[in-house]
């Protein structure tokens, strides 16, 4: 995993609420089995008219949103099934955090373990956002340490993250390495309670 | 001792290492697999020359991918890749596998019950957001990403933030004709999609205690859809004695030491939640989406909503593009919205007892003209009961097709899906856009409606139905 520090970027809102993992990367791109390439399917049904043309009205393809790496979304963002591919998708595209007022619990756990940065934002700072990101260059700065996002224009706000995730996040770590650290711990359980 | 929820007694009891400000480190019991979100963690595994720590609590099966007329022509190179790639990475790493030659393939979901490998206490988990059906029995199951999927492969743990709790407890008595489908469903159309967000939910109430373990599946099954991870109810009798005698539980003396373990799992009176939430089953019809989630329903003799009905400008929005989709017009009777498909099948009512009430409406009667009409059965195992019991035939006479088990049109990434445009009366649990095809149009509802939509080509209330066909009989 990549580290995540500080970035700025342009952003792209999608005014919508419940956008689930279905939108966000449609079954049919699920039967691959590799790890990358998601990005060009990333909100297909969405993005392509007859799966070839760009929709031209769909938020993505404004030419002016070309290269957003945050997206700004409405409530319940990344709800519906599991699957990784969501996250993988939204990361191979560019993107390297997502804001909303709320997120799906997997979906949530499944950004910080690809280190894509959810962030949580009361409904009006979100409202706020998605009204701003209608500007052609309008761009966030993320402080993952300090735990602040913000612009050039006054908006500065906090979030919360646990600081935990945030310290894989910071650093990158594989968290399987750091789980074999415990290993004593997880042959111990395994005979006091005879999962054996 | 303080009084303990059955939640924080599984939880507790899989607590591997805790330290303040870190998540606890839960050991699992119980890792299901299945085609398509596990190839890249298997991959993840050899790149690293990592193990999978416990091959032997460990079990995988495909489904998703899994064409249901000829299973063993897959047409489609990428699924047929993918299951190849299980078939690899369960030979490589000595997981069993239920593969498509074998008597026990099924959804994943419905297989792990039947086969007993869900029991009370354990933790489970699969890359799957339906896990959450294995808490029917008093398991702690909840879904999880590829790459947790490969932590637990390598170490049989996970690092979980313990989530608070939420009761919902449906009170009173059902009236006929109304299923468990129609209690969950209800339930998300009173609370919310996200109701359950950062919570686990136990389910509770006369209602629950009533129902059998089928029926408690369904509940649980949707527990994702209500925004929670994990939806669970306290284990009883009539949880023992579906266990008793099924392939992976316990024998003999060891099941009845197992009972007295697992009675003990219950939620103690007295036990306190973060949040309680009731509902009176009385108030609970038939009901039926609308909507393009699965909160946007109504009760069967209700009507399709106008945009204003809804106070917040941010669902008013969402009422408007769903009902575009949908391509309907608010104020539409529900029971005058047309079905050109019918899907009984999926994770959530897929079971005998599903077939089995599908049937009854269906027996003698035929499949409205240009209605094309699928019965799935959720594993090889219900099939050959229904076979047995008849109710194949049932429903081959009245016009339906009869598939092999796997998930079929419940998310169409295999050759069953609804034509774009076309509505489907569904008993599966996800109505969002896209799930069954491109522009199909899903109304997710209970397999006894489900039935009825077919003979009749619409939504028609089974309460009347089953009214009508008693005074017939006399
Ligand atoms: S039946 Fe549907 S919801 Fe259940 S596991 Fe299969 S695809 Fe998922």
């Amino acid at each position: 995993m990549q580290p995540f520090t500080v970035h700025k970027g342009k952003v792209v809102g999608i005014d919508r609420a419940n956008i689930d993992t279905d939108q966000i990367i449609p079954k049919q791109f699920l039967k691959r089995i590799e790890r990358t390439g998601f990005g060009k399917f990333l909100f297909y049904d969405w993005r392509y008219l007859d799966g070839q043309i760009l929709n031209p009205h769909f938020e993505l393809n404004r030419p002016e949103n070309e290269g957003a790496t945050i997206l700004v979304a409405n409530e319940n963002f990344g709800c519906g099934s599991s699957r990784e591919h969501a996250p993988w998708a939204l990361q191979d595209y560019g993107f390297q955090a997502v804001v909303a007022p709320s997120f799906a619990d997997i979906f949530y756990n499944n950004c910080l373990k690809n280190g894509l940065l959810p962030i949580r934002l009361a409904k009006h700072d979100v409202e706020y956002l998605l009204h701003k990101s209608k500007r052609a260059d309008y761009e966030l700065t993320i402080s993952l340490e300090e735990q602040r996002i913000y612009d050039e224009s006054g908006f500065n706000r906090t979030f919360e993250i646990d600081s935990y995730r945030k310290q894989l996040l910071l650093k990158g770590w594989d968290e399987i390495d750091l789980t074999f650290m415990y290993e004593s711990y997880i042959e111990e359980y395994e005979k006091k309670t005879l999962v054996i | 001792m303080k009084p303990k929820t059955i939640i924080e007694k599984v939880w507790e009891h899989h607590v591997v290492y805790r330290e303040a400000g870190k998540p606890d480190l839960l050991y699992i019991d119980l890792h299901l697999v299945h085609e398509v979100t596990s190839p890249q963690a298997f991959e993840g595994l050899r790149q690293k020359g990592r193990k999978v720590r416990r091959p032997d609590l460990t079990f995988a099966t495909m489904d998703h991918n899994v064409p249901t007329v000829n299973r063993f022509v897959i047409e489609d190179e990428i699924a047929r890749n993918q299951i190849a790639a299980l078939e690899k990475n369960c030979r490589e790493f000595s997981i069993p596998l239920a593969d498509l030659h074998s008597s026990e393939q099924g959804i994943v979901h419905v297989i792990g019950p039947e086969l007993g490998l869900t029991q009370p206490g354990k933790t489970i988990v699969c890359g799957d957001s339906h896990t959450s059906t294995h808490g029917a029995f008093g398991a702690l199951a909840f879904g999880i990403g590829t790459s947790e999927v490969e932590h637990v492969l390598a170490t049989q743990t996970l690092w979980q933030q313990r989530p608070k709790t939420l009761e919902i407890r449906i009170n009173g008595r059902l009236s006929d004709g109304v299923t468990a489908k129609d209690v969950i469903l209800a339930i998300i159309h009173q609370y919310g999609v996200d109701v359950g967000t950062g919570y686990i939910i136990e389910f509770t109430g006369d209602v629950i205690r009533q129902m059998s373990m089928e029926e408690r599946m369904t509940i649980c099954n949707m527990s994702i859809e209500a925004g929670a991870r994990a939806g669970l109810i306290s284990p009883d009798d009539t949880t023992f004695e579906y266990l008793r005698g099924r392939k992976y539980a316990p024998k003999g003396e060891d099941f009845e030491k197992a009972v007295e373990q697992w009675q003990m799992l219950a939620t103690d009176e007295g036990a306190t939640y973060d949040r309680t939430l009731e509902i009176d089953a009385a108030s609970i019809a038939p009901m039926v989406t609308w909507g393009t989630t699965p909160g946007m329903s109504a009760p069967i003799n209700g009507k399709v909503p106008y945009p204003e009905d809804f106070a917040d400008e941010t669902e008013q929005k969402a009422v408007q593009l769903a009902l575009q989709y949908m391509g309907l017009e608010p104020g539409t009777p529900i029971s005058e919205m047309k079905i050109q498909h019918v899907f009984i099948g999926s994770c959530t009512n897929s079971r005998i007892s599903d077939l089995r009430a599908a049937a009854e409406i269906v027996k003698g009667k035929r499949v409205a003209p240009g209605v094309r009409a699928l019965v799935v059965p959720g594993s090889q195992e219900v099939k050959r009961r229904a076979e047995e019991e008849g109710l194949a035939q049932i429903f081959i006479e009245a016009g339906f097709e009869w598939r092999d088990s796997g998930c079929s049109m419940c998310l169409g990434m295999n050759p069953d899906i609804v034509p774009e445009g076309e509505h489907c009366a569904s008993t599966s649990n996800r109505n969002f856009e896209g799930r069954q095809g491109k522009g199909a149009r899903t109304h997710l509802v209970s397999p006894k409606m489900a039935a009825a939509a077919a003979i009749y080509g619409r939504f028609v209330d089974i309460r009347k139905l089953q009214a009508e066909s008693i005074g017939e009989r006399r």
